[in-house]
């Protein structure tokens, strides 16, 4: 599962044609989300080392990667029809090295591994960014880059600390998930609470939280639209499992009352930097990278909260994903018909693209919470968790933040979708065609499916993570 | 053994300080190669017994640290003809008085914190904090993408210094992920940096502010 992806990686890199290449990319896929599946189906026949376990909130996420990258591969085959001016070698092997690397990361319960799979996705992306080779993709590239490795070069002292508590509390000082968390009522104190601060901080970069976002309205702006749906459902889950990781061991360290806390200052202090950053925003891809801020604000909240609140940031996890590939992909079907990215050229899209326009508002309406999409459901579930927990005013600002960021988007999606496209754009070759919009008709209806009715193999795994996450085996 | 692992230490320290001061670039890159000599002798100098995972340790940090990082450094440097970083956002003096400000900071901060029995003789954790805070420096300060890396290495080689702790927490093979994680990250930056140097015929990140709000 592991080295599947790394080896049709090299592959991808060895095969000359420009045209077969992608379909690489649905090979790979495919296999890996039949294994994930039989995995899934099967947890007894796994094979499991001593550092590569597959525990419940690793396979909620793995489980999320899998799909995502499943669809948004064919969605790769059909944009690279329309960049064969461009070679996509890199682009190729990189997403498959990617996927490899994502699965380490679910897999992986050695910290130390962990923290080396996340910064080898940081490596790895970094290419795609790049794939324009504009000025701009430069400067998202490099700022994504330094603000990255410094973010994850924080989150190494932090794992370090963590390590260095066992060791001052007179342990022998072990990087493994299982022996930390056994250990974890001896851990010494401070170096704890510096651990947690700096792998919150860490892998809070990599995730978005504010204020370590300022890569993000930058990279998603300029990738390819299924890049952005990568990264808004996969690499940020992954480092939302890493942070997972440490709440984790905080909570059976006792540390709870200060982690939450924290967790909540930063999710609400993301939503509200998104909420503000997305009111009259011209640039709809920008508009959704702070969308996408605000949802991990969102998880980060839920975490906090905890108890009642887990469920539904689970859940939240999963239907985040699956709208992120809606938004992103009709995005970027959007931003190829229209060859701008700004609301005062691109409008009227539901004429110009009537699929792929009506999926971007329909994406919008799912994202902001509203019946019967899944992220309704989930974001319903961690207020209801909120207010069952007493937390009225956090309760309170979650609902205010979630009202301001659905004004501020809502303005800019409108904007797009509605009114008459200019004469310009009536001409450019793009039309929606089958392996550009029916993934996302897929995830559309994915999303559509959570928010009625979550099956009972879904709910079952939840709540595994749920008991997982609670130390309650 | 301490008082030679001390001696290493306090080198480091003073090399942090000059990197801070000086302006020519190939200079700054030679003393980070230089810290990354002295970071490869430590690990033969924390660990009782010289055994083979010690010694792995020890060449792959110098041959990473000290002869291929900083020789892909160099090149992009020769590439993209520079040799002097023009006016930091602090200057160099400032940002030396900074630096000691930090190293101090991190020597008094260390004193208090909690360690374990045998930590407390050896100068490993206010090292490793003073050359966190000022890779931190040299980062933020520096407007020549190529020193922003550098501030980067000096940062990592902070982190280094502080997994000297802890032996038996990181494993061979995970310590050498990081390593290449380390090289990789360099590696692909100043391929970055080439393509900044070609796009903006220079390799001040000031250029880099089309992207706002």
């Amino acid at each position: 599962m592991i080295f599947f992806p790394l080896v049709m990686a090299a592959i991808a890199a060895a095969v000359p044609s420009n045209r077969l290449r992608p379909w690489l990319l649905p090979v790979t896929a495919v296999v890996h989300f039949a294994t994930t599946v039989f995995v899934l189906i099967r947890p007894d026949l796994m094979v499991t080392a001593k550092w590569l376990i597959l525990d419940p909130p690793g396979r909620i996420v793995l489980l999320v990667v899998s799909t995502l990258f499943l669809f948004c591969s064919f969605y790769t085959v059909g944009y690279l029809q329309y960049r064969m001016e461009r070679s996509n070698r890199v682009f190729c092997a990189c997403l498959l090295g990617f996927l490899g690397i994502m699965s380490i990361v679910v897999w992986s319960h050695h910290l130390g591994l962990m923290w080396v799979a996340i910064e080898a996705t940081t490596l790895c992306t970094a290419p795609l960014i790049y794939f324009n080779r504009t000025q701009h993709s430069i400067e998202a590239t490099w700022k994504y880059l330094m603000v990255g490795s410094v973010g994850i070069a924080l989150a190494l002292l932090g794992t370090f600390f963590l390590a260095y508590a066992s060791l001052q509390a007179g342990l022998e000082s072990t990087l493994v998930f299982e022996d930390v968390l056994q250990d974890a009522a001896l851990l010494s104190k401070p170096w704890l609470h510096a651990a947690f601060i700096l792998l919150l901080v860490g892998y809070g970069t990599k995730m978005g939280l504010a204020p370590m976002h300022t890569w993000k309205p930058e990279v998603y702006g300029e990738v390819p639209g299924v890049v952005g749906a990568i990264f808004a459902g996969g690499v940020t889950s992954c480092a939302f499992l890493a942070i997972m990781r440490i709440y984790q061991i905080c909570l059976a360290a006792g540390e709870y009352a200060y982690i939450s806390r924290m967790l909540l200052f930063m999710g609400l202090f993301s939503m509200a930097v998104a909420g503000l950053f997305m009111v009259s925003q011209r640039d709809f891809k920008r508009m959704l990278a702070y969308s996408s801020i605000e949802h991990m604000g969102i998880l980060v909240l839920g975490l906090g909260i905890g108890g009642p609140a887990l469920f539904g940031t689970m859940l939240h996890i999963v239907t985040n994903g699956m709208t992120k590939g809606v938004l992103f992909l009709s995005a970027g079907n959007i931003h190829r018909a229209y060859g701008s990215k700004s609301t005062e050229i691109v409008c009227g899209a539901m004429r110009r693209l009537p699929l792929s326009g009506s999926l971007f508002l329909a994406g919008f309406l799912a994202i902001t919470g509203s019946p019967p999409f899944g992220p309704f459901i989930s974001e319903f579930a961690i207020l209801n968790g909120a207010f069952s927990d007493g937390r009225f005013v956090t309760a309170g600002l979650f609902l205010l933040l979630l009202l301001v960021v659905f004004i501020g988007m809502g303005a800019t999606v409108l904007k797009v979708v509605q009114g008459r496209a200019p004469k310009q754009v009536q001409n450019t070759p793009y039309r929606d065609g089958l392996l550009t919009a029916a993934p996302v008709v897929i995830f559309m209806g994915i999303v559509l499916l959570l928010g009625l009715y979550i099956p009972a193999p879904l709910s079952g795994m939840l709540n595994d993570a749920v008991r997982f996450l609670e130390g309650r085996p | 053994m301490t008082n030679l692992l001390n001696t290493i230490l306090v080198t480091i320290l003073v090399m942090n300080l000059f990197a801070l001061g000086t302006s020519r670039i190939l200079a700054v890159t030679r003393v980070v190669a230089a810290q990354g000599v002295l970071l490869g002798f430590i690990p033969l100098l924390v660990h009782k017994s010289l055994v083979m995972p010690v010694l792995l340790m020890a060449a792959a940090a110098i041959s990473i640290k000290a002869i291929l990082i900083p020789s892909i450094i160099v090149r992009a440097l020769r590439d993209a003809q520079i040799k002097h970083e023009v006016k930091p956002l602090i200057g160099f003096l400032p940002s030396i008085i900074l630096g000691a400000i930090a190293t101090a900071f991190a020597l008094l901060f260390a004193g208090q914190l909690p360690l374990a029995g045998n930590h407390y003789d050896t100068l490993l954790v206010p090292t490793a904090i003073a050359t966190v805070l000022v890779g931190f420096i040299q980062l933020v300060t520096r407007y020549k993408a190529i020193s922003q890396v550098i501030g980067y290495l000096i940062l990592e080689n902070g982190i280094f210094i502080f997994s000297m702790l802890l032996v038996e927490a990181m494993p061979l093979i995970v310590e050498m992920g990081v390593m290449l994680d380390l090289f990789v990250g360099i590696f692909v930056t100043c391929i970055i940096i080439n393509h900044i140097n070609q796009a903006f015929s220079s390799m001040d990140t000031r250029e880099l502010v089309s992207l706002k709000e």
